[in-house]
C-alpha cells in the first residue's frame, strides 16, 4: 500500500525558500500567487492490507522520524492506484 | 492638558498575578513597575518590563560583578557594554569587532536552528558596528558521547553553524568541543565573531535628533521566537520541550543582503544610530537606543512589516524573527537609506521618530498601548540590580582532597588511550563541515595550530583568535579555573605569534538564585579579572547565561574565553606542526603539575577531583612575552601549549599536525622523568621548536624574561620516542588521534 506523507512547514514558520520561489514567480509575471510554501513528499509503501493500520503506522514513522515537529506539521495520505 | 493612558489591545489578557509569574516577574518587580508608570501596566508593557528586565537584557544578576572586570584601557575604542561588540584598535586606522554569545536554550530544544541563529545573532552584533565579519568560531558543551541525544544535538548543532556560516560567506576558523557528563541535557553553544572596520566607519547604538525618522529594515516580523529572551532565563525542563515555537528559523542569504547594506550605511551622514533585533527584538533595539541616546521614540506599529495577519502588539514587540534592525536616520535623508535596503532587496520602512521626552510610546490601529520611560527598561537605567546569596558548595572542600589514581605505567599505551580520547581527540570530523577558507584570508587553518590566525586584508597584519575553557580546572577551584581559561586562551593566541589585545567572555552557569552556583559565578569572576588585569587583556563585552540546569543539576561553571591577539607580520604567524628535522625542542614556562581535573585522572577516576597546581600569572605574562617574541624574531619555528593530555599528547599533537608531512621527535630528558611529568597537567606551559642556529638566542632570550627553559628533544623521525621507555610511531598517534571523535560518536570512518 502506497502511503504519502505530505511535509510542509509549519504556520507561522519563517520559510525561506518558499519566500524566495514566491519572488521568482513574481519576477516570471504571477503576480496573483500571495503565498509558497516548499516541503516535501515522502512516498512509503507498507505492507499492509488495512489503509487505516498503515496509516497510523506512517503517522508513527512521520513523528518519530520523518518530520521535525519544531518547525514542520504533517499529513499522511493513503495514495490509490500508485505503483511501486 | 489632558494625559492619554494607554489601553489595553483587543483580546489582551487581564493582568493577574498568574500572568506576572508566567512572565518571569517577581512580587517586588511588578511593584516597582506600577510605581515607575504610576499605574497598572498594559499587557503590552508587562511583556516589555518581562524580557527587558530577564536576565538576558538587563543582567540583573550579573552586572555588579561584571563591572569589577578591567573593561577598557589599553587599546579598546569602546568600553565593555556600550555598544554591540567591543572595539579594539589595531593601527592603520583599523579596528578589529568582537564577542561571543550563547544560543545554549534554543539549541537544547531545536539544534539546528538554535545554533544557526546564533550564529546569525553573533555575525549581526559585529555589523551592527559597520564591521566586515571575518571569522567565526564557536565552543560547545555536550554530554557523553556514547548517548543517542548527544549525538543528535551535535550533528544538529554542527550542521547549524555550518550552514549558517558557509552560506553567510564566513569562514568557522576555530572553537572547542567537550564532552562532559554535567552538560548532558543542557548543552553550551557559544559563537562567536570577528570583524573588521574602519574607525571612521564605526556606527553606533544610539538615537539622537527630535523628529528623526525611526527606520526598520530587514525581514519581516512573524511570531518567532516570542520571550525567547525570557525563555533563555530558565531552568530547562520538561515543559520547555512543550515550548517549541520559541526557536526562530535563521535565513543566512537575508542576512548577508542585510550585511552588504547596513556596511554601504558606515560613514554616511544619514544614519544617525543602528542596532540590531536580537532577544527581545523591537523592544530591546528601540528602548536602548532611546535610552542610550537620552530620547524617546513613538512608533506605529501598523507600519511593522509582518509576516502573519492578526499580530498583537505585544507580539510585534515580543518577537525574535532573525535578519531585522531598526536605526535612526536623519530626516530628509530617509530615501538614502530606502535606497540602499531597497537595492539589496530588503525592506525598509519608517515605523516610528525619535521625541525629546524620553519615552517609549506605541500605537496601533489609532490607540496608545504603552507609554514608559525607556531609561527604566535598560540595563545601567531602570532595570533592576541584584547581589544574590554566596555559600561555597560543599563539594569544593571534598572534591579538593586527595584520591587515590593508578599512575600510568605501560606509557606507550596510555598514550594511545589519552590522544583517542572525546576531549583530545581531532575535531577534525567536525571542523571539515565548516568552511573554514571562504574569503582565503584564513593562514593558520583549524587543527594546525593552538588559534586560528586570519589575515587583515590591505595590510601585513594578522589576528590570532581562539576560545578556551577547560570548565573541569573550574569546577574544581572556580577562582583558579577561570584565570587558568583567560592565561589558556591569551596562551593559544600567544603560541601563533599574536599579542594577546582583548577577550569576550560568555559566562554559562547554573541557576544564580542557588547560592552554591552564584558562588562560583562570583568566584570565577574575581578570577578572571585578576588574570586579566595581569596579562592586560581588557574584558571588551560578551554575554551571560544563567540557568543553565538540567534534572540532573547545574553545568559545571563555564566561563568561555575568546581571546584575540595582533600580530604585526602575517607571515611570521606559527602553527603547532613540526616543520624540519633537527630542531631543538624545548618545554618552557612553569614546573607545576599535577593529575587534578587531568584528562588522566578523570579518565580513571571519572570525576574531577584534587588541588590544582598553583598558577602564577606574572610567569604566564612573561612566558607569553617568550613565545610572541621567539617566533617574531623567528626563533621559534612551531609552539604547542600544553593541555589536556599534557606533555606527550602535546608533542604527538605536534607530530601530526602537518597531515601531509607529518614529523616525529626524539625525547632526551635530562633528569629522571615520572608519569606526572609525562601526563601531569598544568597552567603556564608550553612546547616550541628552535632552529639549531637560533638555540643560545632564544635560550638568552628565556634568560632575559626568566623563563624556565628546559630542552627535552631534537624533532625528526616517524614517531615519538624516549630511549627504551616509549615509543609510538606516527601511524599509530594518527589512528587514534583521527578517529578517536568518530570512535566515540559510533561512527564509522573509512
Amino acid at each position: 500500500m502506497t502511503i504519502y506523507v505530505e511535509i510542509l512547514p509549519k504556520e507561522g514558520i519563517l520559510d525561506p525558500k518558499g519566500r524566495t520561489v514566491k519572488n521568482a514567480l513574481h519576477q516570471l509575471d504571477f503576480p496573483m500567487v500571495s503565498n509558497v510554501l516548499v516541503g516535501k513528499l515522502i512516498q512509503l509503501e507498507i505492507e499492509s492490507e488495512n489503509v487505516d493500520e498503515a496509516v497510523r503506522l506512517a503517522e508513527q514513522m512521520a513523528d518519530k522520524l520523518l518530520h521535525n515537529s519544531n518547525v514542520e506539521q504533517y499529513r499522511v495520505v493513503p495514495v490509490e492506484g500508485v505503483s511501486k | 492638558m489632558s494625559v492619554l493612558k494607554p489601553v489595553s489591545y483587543t483580546n489582551d489578557p487581564e493582568i493577574t498575578s498568574e500572568i506576572i509569574e508566567l512572565h518571569g516577574l517577581s512580587e517586588e518587580e511588578y511593584n516597582e513597575i506600577v510605581s515607575l508608570l504610576g499605574r497598572t501596566p498594559t499587557f503590552t508593557e508587562l511583556g516589555i518590563y518581562s524580557v527587558m528586565w530577564s536576565e538576558h537584557a538587563s543582567y540583573k544578576n550579573s552586572i555588579l560583578q561584571l563591572k569589577t572586570l578591567p573593561r577598557s584601557g589599553g587599546r579598546l575604542l569602546v568600553s565593555a557594554g556600550e555598544e554591540n561588540a567591543g572595539l579594539v584598535d589595531i593601527g592603520d586606522g583599523l579596528a578589529v569587532a568582537f564577542k561571543i554569545e550563547s544560543h545554549n536554550h534554543p539549541s537544547a530544544v531545536e539544534p539546528f536552528q538554535g545554533a544557526a541563529t546564533g550564529v546569525g545573532g553573533i555575525l549581526r552584533d559585529v555589523f551592527t558596528m559597520g564591521a566586515r565579519p571575518i571569522a567565526a568560531l564557536n565552543s560547545l558543551r555536550f554530554g557523553p558521547p556514547e548517548n543517542s541525544r548527544v549525538r543528535f544535538l551535535l550533528d544538529e548543532v554542527v550542521r547549524g553553524i555550518a550552514h549558517y556560516g558557509n552560506c553567510f560567506g564566513v569562514p568557522t576558523v576555530g572553537g572547542e568541543i567537550y564532552f562532559e557528563e554535567s552538560y548532558q541535557g543542557n548543552p553550551l553553544v557559544n559563537a562567536m565573531a570577528v570583524g573588521l572596520v574602519e574607525h571612521d566607519k564605526v556606527m553606533h547604538a544610539a538615537a539622537s535628533g527630535e523628529g528623526n525618522p525611526v527606520i526598520y529594515v530587514g525581514a519581516r516580523t512573524g511570531r518567532d521566537g516570542i520571550h525567547g529572551a525570557t525563555f533563555a532565563s530558565e531552568e530547562l525542563s520538561e515543559e520547555s520541550e512543550q515550548r517549541k515555537s520559541n526557536v526562530q528559523v535563521g535565513d543566512p542569504f537575508t542576512e548577508k543582503l542585510l550585511l552588504e547594506a547596513t556596511l554601504e550605511l558606515a560613514g554616511k551622514e544619514a544614519l544617525v544610530g543602528i542596532q540590531d533585533m536580537g532577544a527581545a527584538g523591537l523592544t530591546c533595539s528601540s528602548c536602548e537606543m532611546a535610552a542610550a541616546g537620552e530620547v524617546g521614540m513613538i512608533l506605529n506599529l501598523d507600519k511593522v512589516p509582518v509576516r502573519e495577519t492578526g499580530m498583537t502588539p505585544y507580539e510585534i514587540m515580543l518577537s525574535e524573527s532573525q535578519e531585522r534592525m531598526l536605526l535612526v536616520a536623519k530626516r530628509g535623508h530617509e530615501d538614502e537609506i530606502f535606497e540602499i535596503f531597497n537595492r539589496w532587496d530588503l525592506e525598509a520602512v519608517e515605523v516610528g521618530v525619535v521625541t525629546g521626552d524620553g519615552r517609549l510610546k506605541l500605537q496601533k490601529d489609532g490607540k496608545l498601548l504603552c507609554d514608559i520611560p525607556a531609561h527604566s527598561l535598560a540595563l545601567g537605567g531602570g532595570a533592576p540590580v541584584y547581589k544574590r546569596e554566596t555559600v561555597e558548595p560543599e563539594y569544593i572542600v571534598t572534591s579538593n582532597a586527595p584520591t587515590p589514581l593508578n599512575e600510568p605505567t605501560d606509557f606507550t599505551a596510555a598514550t594511545l588511550q589519552l590522544l583517542a580520547r572525546p576531549n583530545i581527540a581531532s575535531r577534525r570530523h567536525v571542523f571539515r563541515q565548516y568552511d573554514h577558507m571562504v574569503r582565503t584570508n584564513t593562514r593558520v587553518l583549524p587543527g594546525e595550530g593552538d588559534a586560528a590566525v586570519v589575515r587583515v586584508p590591505g595590510t601585513k597584519k594578522g589576528l590570532g583568535i581562539a576560545t578556551d575553557c577547560n570548565a573541569r580546572f573550574v569546577y574544581l577551584n572556580p577562582r583558579q579555573g577561570a584565570a587558568m581559561a583567560v592565561a589558556e586562551a591569551t596562551r593559544n593566541v600567544a603560541c601563533s605569534g599574536a599579542t594577546p589585545i582583548g577577550i569576550t567572555n560568555c559566562l554559562n552557569f547554573g541557576n544564580p538564585y542557588k547560592p552554591e552556583v552564584y558562588w562560583t559565578f562570583t568566584e570565577a569572576i574575581a578570577g578572571m579579572g585578576e588574570a586579566c588585569r595581569v596579562l592586560e587583556t581588557p574584558v571588551t563585552g560578551g554575554n551571560v547565561s544563567f540557568y543553565n540546569e538540567s534534572p540532573t543539576g547545574a553545568v559545571y561553571p563555564s566561563p568561555v574565553i575568546g581571546a584575540v591577539g595582533l600580530i604585526e607580520d602575517v607571515e611570521k604567524s606559527v602553527g603547532m606542526a613540526f616543520k624540519k628535522e633537527g630542531q631543538a625542542i624545548f618545554l618552557i614556562g612553569s614546573d607545576q603539575v599535577s593529575w587534578a581535573a587531568s584528562e588522566w585522572q578523570i579518565m580513571n577516576n571519572g570525576k574531577p577531583s584534587g588541588r590544582l597546581p598553583e598558577l602564577d600569572l606574572n610567569l604566564e605574562k612573561r612566558l607569553q612575552q617568550l613565545l610572541i617574541q621567539g617566533i617574531n624574531k623567528e626563533m621559534i619555528q612551531c609552539a604547542h601549549d600544553l593541555a589536556e593530555g599534557g606533555l606527550v599528547v602535546a608533542l604527538c599533537e605536534m607530530a601530526i599536525a602537518d597531515r601531509d608531512n607529518p614529523m616525529g621527535a626524539l625525547l632526551e630528558f635530562e633528569e629522571e622523568i615520572s608519569p606526572l611529568h609525562l601526563f601531569g597537567e598544568g597552567p603556564s606551559r608550553a612546547v616550541v621548536a628552535v632552529d639549531v642556529n637560533s638555540i643560545d638566542e632564544f635560550e638568552l632570550l628565556a634568560e632575559k624574561l626568566d623563563v624556565p627553559c628546559k630542552w627535552i628533544g631534537t624533532t625528526g623521525g616517524k614517531g615519538i620516542g624516549f630511549r627504551q621507555i616509549f615509543s609510538v610511531s606516527i601511524e599509530d598517534i594518527r589512528a587514534n588521534h583521527e578517529n578517536g571523535l568518530a570512535a566515540a560518536l559510533g561512527i564509522e570512518t573509512a
